[in-house]
């Protein structure tokens, strides 16, 4: 789950990183009084989870309370990159800056452990810098069970080069950023700009963290920084009811077991859909292992409710899971929505294999739904989706 | 001879009381293993009967490996325990630690593979979040159904369960040597090269079967390592051709950033190495049948 820049703030604040005053509005009334308790003047940023807002116009500077609310004014609404802006963060002006640096701790998946990565010269352009001047830009390896201690935070230090001057302070932010990384799971905390300001003092001004969602067990607090404004309603629908549903833009509705299998589906029924006038899958919902009957029927009142589906495709492998109770949710399902007087006119080919396959087949053709059709290879069950998607 | 796993495997399960480890535990017996024992400090000294063995139940790994011989532990404690537990496997020297658990905090998982390697790798951990490896025949560790196919001369790895199972079914009658699910999390103990070296290694092994989905460089790096290393067919499969950047697709590894980890620069990848990659399971599945054809 990546925060928003304020969110990240908070944490950073939270674990002692240096970072300036600042509090997140969603009116530009509420503007005026957050400018006036940051002593008359402010900076307004734009809160979207997307880089490049400076460039778009997203944060403006505001020599009076009067002036912030005619920036938030300009800057709630604005659409940055496909991002509209919601909320905007009123933040203390930064004293003069002098340097801006980039320190970063995250996830280094090639070589399973986490790395620093530090550079003198942060700023908008660091990945233009990583890309054409690597030197520039000092990778450590941090052991995951060692971490970040004030001997690994003077030699990374030493690594990207930081002036005598901010060693310190910058080893020490380290230490902190490390703390913040370690104590809320975080898969990324990053620093840019990290400061170094008139006074000598060194202020983390901008940053992204992204948390761990598999750590929400044991991190409460979590669930609170989620972004519900943004959930597409049959994500948020789906979430509810503990499916692992992601909206896309097509017409095939798409029910699979196992992330790696429903990812296969969509590519399949994209292929397919090639040959009937292009039509894609409309989204990617994974009803897990061992799905039982209701879990399916959840997942299918789901797919139904999508007014973009035109088909669905039912595609399980039982592994795990039992083909007989999969065909049992959609028989059940069909049912539910009946009773509910909700008409289903979309048509459902379903295709199952593996753990009690026959079963399950046989109670779809007892079943004898209009709407369901068996087709007993995956591919040729992608294309039959495909086709009745495209003639709707 | 397979690889991993074989008739010879001892196998005590961690997690084995509760009710996933109970019902895996029966489907394990059931397709031949040696399951010797089960762990768990607050029922040690018991046993559990299933379906009329007597399996004992011992307080720690150290104590089943001692009393058993035991060589292969398999996994399904709870997410908030299983750091612990895939410690004291790695700490008892287990040869092989199969982490069948879904849903364990990346923090966790570096930590345990980092405490393995510097315990000098020892302990060869498979997963997290995967659905463990079968030797079609001879053991079964983990949760792949043993019914699908028989023992056969390809050699199968994947980061995806369904898709681990979907492969052995196209392939069911030629059979497999040995499947392994690595699992597709961010951070995992066993890898696509991992696999590949010790399929090359393994003359009960003709081909091999390569399956990666979106995200991280894994498949790259496997690529590199093929060119280098396999003198093996190998067939490849990539899921993921349609996934959004920056969306999570279930596996909490697959997700695309920027231009890295898209299944078109894997199948790119692959295909530079001299591995055939198939359009569809389906496809991929009748690629291998034409080699092994000849």
């Amino acid at each position: 789950m990546d925060l928003f820049e304020y969110q990240a703030r908070d944490l950073f604040a939270k674990h002692g990183v240096p970072v300036l005053a600042g509090e997140v509005i969603d009116t530009p009334e509420a503007a005026r009084e957050a400018t006036e308790r940051l002593g008359g003047k402010s900076v307004v940023k734009a809160q979207v989870k997307v880089g490049g807002r400076g460039k778009a116009g997203g944060v403006k500077l505001a020599a009076t309370p009067d002036e912030a609310v005619a920036r938030a004014t300009d800057i709630l609404g604005m659409d940055i990159k496909g991002h509209t802006v919601h909320k905007v963060m009123i933040a203390e002006t930064a004293p003069e800056i002098l340097e801006e640096y980039y320190v970063s701790f995250l996830l280094d998946r090639t070589n399973r452990t986490f790395l620093s990565i530090a550079s003198v010269e942060g700023g908008m352009e660091i990945e233009e810098v990583a890309a054409t001047r690597p030197e520039a830009v000092a990778k450590t390896p941090i052991d995951a069970n060692e971490g970040v201690t004030p001997e690994k935070a003077r030699e990374i230090v030493e690594a990207a080069k930081f002036p005598a001057e901010v060693a310190d302070q910058i080893a020490g932010i380290l230490v902190t950023l490390w703390d913040t990384f370690i104590k809320e799971d975080a898969l990324l905390v990053e620093v840019n700009p990290l400061a170094k300001v008139a006074s000598g003092d060194v202020i983390a001004l901008d940053g992204k963290v992204s948390l761990d969602e598999n750590a929400e067990f044991r991190q409460p607090g979590h669930e609170e920084l989620v972004d519900h404004a943004a959930a597409n309603p049959l994500e948020a629908a789906a979430k509810a009811k503990n499916l692992n549903y992601v909206k896309l833009d097509g017409e095939v509705g798409i029910i699979g077991n196992g992330a790696g299998l429903v990812m296969s589906t969509l590519d399949v029924v994209a292929y397919a859909g090639e040959n009937h006038g292009g039509v894609k899958p409309a989204n990617f919902l994974d009803i897990g292992g061992g799905a039982s009957a209701a879990v399916m029927a959840n997942g299918l009142e789901i797919i139904l409710g999508d007014p973009d589906v035109k088909s669905v495709f039912v595609n399980v492998f039982g592994g795990i899971t039992a083909c007989d109770e999969v065909a049992n949710g959609i028989v059940q399902a069909l049912q539910l929505l009946a009773d509910k007087g909700e008409e289903v006119t979309k048509p459902l080919v379903v295709r199952l294999d593996g753990n009690n396959a026959e079963l399950g087949r046989q109670i779809l053709s007892d079943a004898n739904h209009p709407l369901v059709q068996r087709v007993d290879t995956m591919d040729g069950a992608a294309d039959k989706a495909a086709e009745l998607a495209a003639a709707k | 001879m397979a690889i991993f796993l074989n008739k010879d495997s001892k196998v005590i399960v961690q997690g084995m009381t509760g009710a996933t480890g109970m019902k895996h535990t029966k489907l394990m017996l059931a397709d031949g293993t040696n399951i010797v024992g089960g762990v768990n400090p607050r029922k040690a000294g018991t046993s559990v009967d299933i379906d009329g063995t007597e399996i004992p139940v011992f307080g720690t790994v150290a104590e089943a490996m001692e009393k058993t011989g035991a060589n292969v532990s398999v996994l399904f404690v709870p997410p908030a325990f299983a750091k612990a537990a895939v410690v004291e496997a790695i700490d008892a020297e287990i040869p092989l630690a199969v982490v069948i658990t879904e849903g364990i905090a990346v923090h966790d998982s570096a930590a345990f593979y980092a405490y393995a390697v510097a315990q000098g790798n020892k302990t060869r951990i498979i997963g997290p979040n995967c659905p463990g490896l079968i030797t079609p025949g001879q053991s079964n560790a983990g949760i792949i159904p043993g019914d699908i196919t028989k023992p056969g001369r390809i050699g199968l790895v994947s980061k995806s369960g369904t898709l681990t199972y979907q492969m052995m079914y196209e392939l069911r009658d030629i059979g497999f040597s040995s499947a392994v699910g690595i699992g597709g999390d961010p951070v995992i103990g066993t890898t696509h090269i991992d696999a590949l070296a010790a399929f090359e290694a393994d003359p009960d092994t003709d081909l091999i079967v390569m399956i990666g989905e979106i995200g991280g460089d894994a498949e790259e790096r496997a690529a590199d390592f093929i060119k280098a290393n396999v003198t093996k067919p190998v067939v490849g499969y990539v899921a993921g051709f349609t996934a959004p950047e920056g969306k999570t697709m279930g596996h909490a590894g697959a997700i695309v950033s920027g231009s890295s980890g898209t299944a078109a620069a894997k199948k790119e990848a692959l295909e530079a190495a001299g591995v055939k990659v198939g359009k569809t399971p389906t496809e991929t599945a009748k690629l291998a049948r034409e080699i092994l054809a000849g």
